[in-house]
């Protein structure tokens, strides 16, 4: 189940910032690092979002629960890799007919793992931290975007730990009417679609029914919105964006001093 | 001459609206609120549609008067509704005749206007309580320092037990339907609009919305409210307006006037009319072979340990508070949860030479062939694209030749009243129809147990006594029937036997 509420200490220094700086210092520091393919500038990135994890009010317990996902894709760049890496050079380690494993490829899946958690990472703190209701109201104040957009992907997204429920229903029901797959792959595939259009059609008609009600509650009427929730953009936030891309900036700095930089346009 | 006195009228209007909103303390939006309905000649086709949803109602309601909106299914008791919302597009059908709200169209009058439909679910947008009472406000322009204060007494109005900080996903049924209530009232309406609010709920959710729809409203709000429960409905109002299905108003008066008049004609078409009770079906005989055992049966956290036994020849109901489990334990019964602790036993008389496979291992259209289940939500079970469809699904799946099959759909089509939407799209029914097929496609397999999980819920009179009929039917040809319901008129129509499930006493939610 996807968990959508903020895990972490709702006071600690960082997490009480502004969400659009938080979304900012994010992508401020991840895209500087996807400047590089070498494997010291994410190692360095890392390090430091490790660090600053507790400013975050994070435990890294539950962060490391938030990213399993991380660890799947990680473990699937290792082993596509060792299939089917185009560059084999180094020393040979495991040579099992197909199944060429050298230093180098080693080497590259490892750069190419710390670089998925690098970039990653940023963007998990963020949202541990991030109310979205919070997020979607400083999006409309500080960033200036369309209320029918953030309110709206708000409203939907409220309706989305219902969605395993609701599939878990569609599922049973099926099977009382007679409706299984069996060993069968090829019907296990179909009724895995045909649920998947279930879920599909019953979303639908559930977000229509509720931007009725929205409307009904004059969200389309076109008077200019007032906020109830004021959100604050202050020094503090800009000091944490200009402190993502100094660190960001040091971290390849620090790669390119150790002469381990590789750029990704060569 | 003609013409002073129109200006006299003009002006004595425009005070009246004056004091009106002042007596509002003429809110942000600056409209002097009133809040009377006018409806000439109104009809409303949706696009694509060949019927009109409703036609030729003429009515005027004056401001502060509390009627009681009713008329056997498909009337367009809705789409009324919508209009006077202000919620059908002018893109979106075709009008015929005019309405109005305070001489406006709806659809410029908004602010005027709140309204509360049946599905909490879908009406909440905020994942906070108070935020989302906020957000009518917000989208009002309300200023920014009045909001909290008028969310504040909005809550305070329907009575809602909890701080505004409280999720609105922790909420039950009718405290969602008391918080939508909520965010309707902060925006002040002059006509509130209540489209079968308690529908969805079970009888403790359906008075606690009741009782806060009687204590928010102000003396001089308009309420148009859609309900088939009308002893229920009555007290809030004091006027009954009735729509004939073909077009027009049948009946417009107090009550008594219109009850006396058309009250039998009205319960024969399904409004729950007070003093029209539906007889019982007791069982013409006593219950026969044990069909299936529940030993122990648990799944924590949602329902304790459970010993059960069901016959065949016998209704069974299964009661209990909300969070007991008794939908869990329909779900275990009908073999579509792998139980947590304990188990479920089929007899021999029920599965044959399955009867040591425990029924959630059995494969789905040997399930069918036993159990049917009917799920509280009909939409979920519907596969197929057409109601034929729908219901030759199963006995197709459990392998009957063609030609039963049709004889089948066709006798079930004749019994629930299916036949002339045997082609219809099975999510374009409406509530009554949709139920009545999802129970039609659990007998199509003709199981020698049938499981429904809250199978009244919302159903107009005539639908709710059909399925009395029919399950007490099924029960005198040896049929096993399990019904989990909140309705205690059901049980007492149907029910040889009752089981209620308590809360389990370590359970916190």
């Amino acid at each position: 189940m996807i968990s959508i509420e903020p895990v972490a200490a709702p006071d600690a220094p960082l997490a009480r910032r502004n969400p659009v700086a938080k979304v900012a210092a994010a992508l401020v520091f991840s895209f500087t690092l996807l400047a590089t393919l070498d494997p010291v500038a994410p190692a360095i990135a890392i390090a430091l979002e490790l660090a600053v994890l507790p400013l975050f009010g994070i435990r890294y317990r539950v962060l490391a629960r938030r990213a399993w996902p991380l660890l799947l894709s990680a473990a699937g760049i290792l082993v596509t890799l060792v299939l089917f890496a185009a560059d084999r050079s180094g020393r040979v380690l495991l040579d099992a007919g197909p199944v060429l494993v050298s230093t180098g490829v080693l080497l590259t899946a490892l750069g190419l793992v710390l670089r998925v958690f690098a970039v990653a990472l940023p963007g998990v703190i963020v949202f541990a931290t991030t109310d979205p209701t919070d997020l979607a109201d400083a999006l409309i104040q500080n960033a200036k975007a369309p209320a029918r957009f953030a309110i709206g992907a708000l409203a939907a997204f409220r309706l989305v730990p219902l969605l395993g429920q609701e599939w878990q229903m569609i599922s049973m029901a099926r099977r009382a009417r007679g409706v299984d797959a069996g060993r069968n792959p090829v019907a296990k595939l179909r009724l895995f679609a045909s649920t998947a259009f279930a879920l599909l059609v019953g979303a639908i008609r559930r977000g229509t029914r509720l931007a009725v009600a929205m409307d009904a509650r004059g969200f389309d009427a076109g008077t200019p919105r007032t906020v109830a929730r004021r959100q604050h953009f202050t020094r503090a936030d800009v000091l944490l964006i200009a402190g993502s891309a100094a660190l960001a900036a040091a971290t390849l700095t620090t790669s390119i001093l150790l002469g381990a930089f590789r750029p990704l346009i060569s | 001459m003609r013409l002073t006195g129109g200006l006299i009228f003009i002006t004595t209007v425009n005070l009246m609206i004056d004091r009106a909103g002042g007596r509002r303390g003429r809110g942000p939006e600056g409209v002097g609120l009133v809040g009377g309905v006018l409806l000439r000649g109104f009809g409303w086709r949706h696009a694509g549609r060949r019927a009109w949803a409703v036609r030729g109602v003429d009515l005027r309601v004056e401001a502060g008067e509390r009627v009681l909106l009713l008329g056997p299914s498909g009337a367009g008791k809705s789409t009324l509704l919508g209009a006077l919302a202000g919620l059908l597009p002018e893109d979106s059908g075709e009008q015929e005749g005019t309405v109005e709200i305070d001489g406006l169209d709806p659809r410029k009058g908004r602010e005027r206007v709140g309204i509360v439909f049946q599905d909490p679910e879908t009406q909440l947008v905020m994942a906070r309580c108070g935020d989302d009472v906020a957000f009518g406000l917000e989208n009002r322009g309300v200023p920014a320092d009045e909001i909290w204060p008028r969310v504040d007494e909005a809550l305070h109005r329907v009575g809602f037990p909890y701080s505004r900080d409280r999720h609105t996903a922790a909420l039950s049924g009718g405290e969602q339907q008391r918080l939508a209530l909520a965010g309707a009232l902060a925006l002040r309406p002059a006509l509130l609009l209540l489209d079968e609010p308690t529908a969805n709920l079970d009888p403790a959710g359906a008075e606690l919305v009741r009782h806060a729809v009687a204590g928010a409203l102000d003396a001089d709000t308009t309420l148009i409210l859609v309900e088939h429960r009308v002893a229920e409905a009555l007290p809030l109002v004091d006027r009954v307006v009735v729509l004939e299905p073909g077009g027009g108003v049948r009946a417009d008066g107090t009550p008594e006037a219109v009850f006396a008049a058309h009250g039998a004609a009205l319960a024969a078409e399904g409004v729950w009319v007070p003093g029209h009770p539906i007889a019982p079906r007791a069982a013409t005989a006593g219950p026969g072979d044990l069909l299936l055992t529940a030993d122990r049966l648990g799944l924590p956290p949602r329902l304790g340990s459970t010993d059960l036994g069901v016959r065949a020849g016998e209704a069974l109901a299964v009661r209990g508070p909300n969070g007991a489990g008794k939908s869990t334990l329909a779900l275990l019964l009908g073999g579509l949860l792998r139980p947590g602790s304990g188990r479920v036993t089929a007899s021999t008389e029920l599965a044959g030479a399955d009867h040591s496979t425990p029924p959630h291992r059995w494969r789905a259209p040997a399930l069918a062939r036993r159990i049917g289940s009917v799920f509280q939500d009909p939409e979920h079970q519907f596969v197929t694209s057409t109601v034929f469809d729908e219901l030759a699904l199963g006995p197709r799946r459990t392998g009957q030749p063609e030609a039963a099959v049709k004889e089948t759909v066709a006798a079930l089509l004749d019994r629930l009243r299916l036949d002339r939407l045997a082609a219809a799209n099975p999510y374009t029914l409406s509530g009554g129809e949709a139920r009545r097929l999802s129970v039609a496609t659990a007998l199509a397999t003709a199981p020698r147990l049938l499981i429904c999980d809250e199978p009244t819920f919302g159903q107009d009179r005539r639908t709710w006594r059909e399925l009395v009929d029919l399950f007490a039917d099924l029960r005198d040809a040896g049929h096993g029937v399990v019904t989990v319901t909140h309705d205690a008129d059901f049980v007492a129509a149907l029910a040889d036997r009752t089981v209620t499930l308590h809360r389990a006493p370590d359970d916190q939610r």
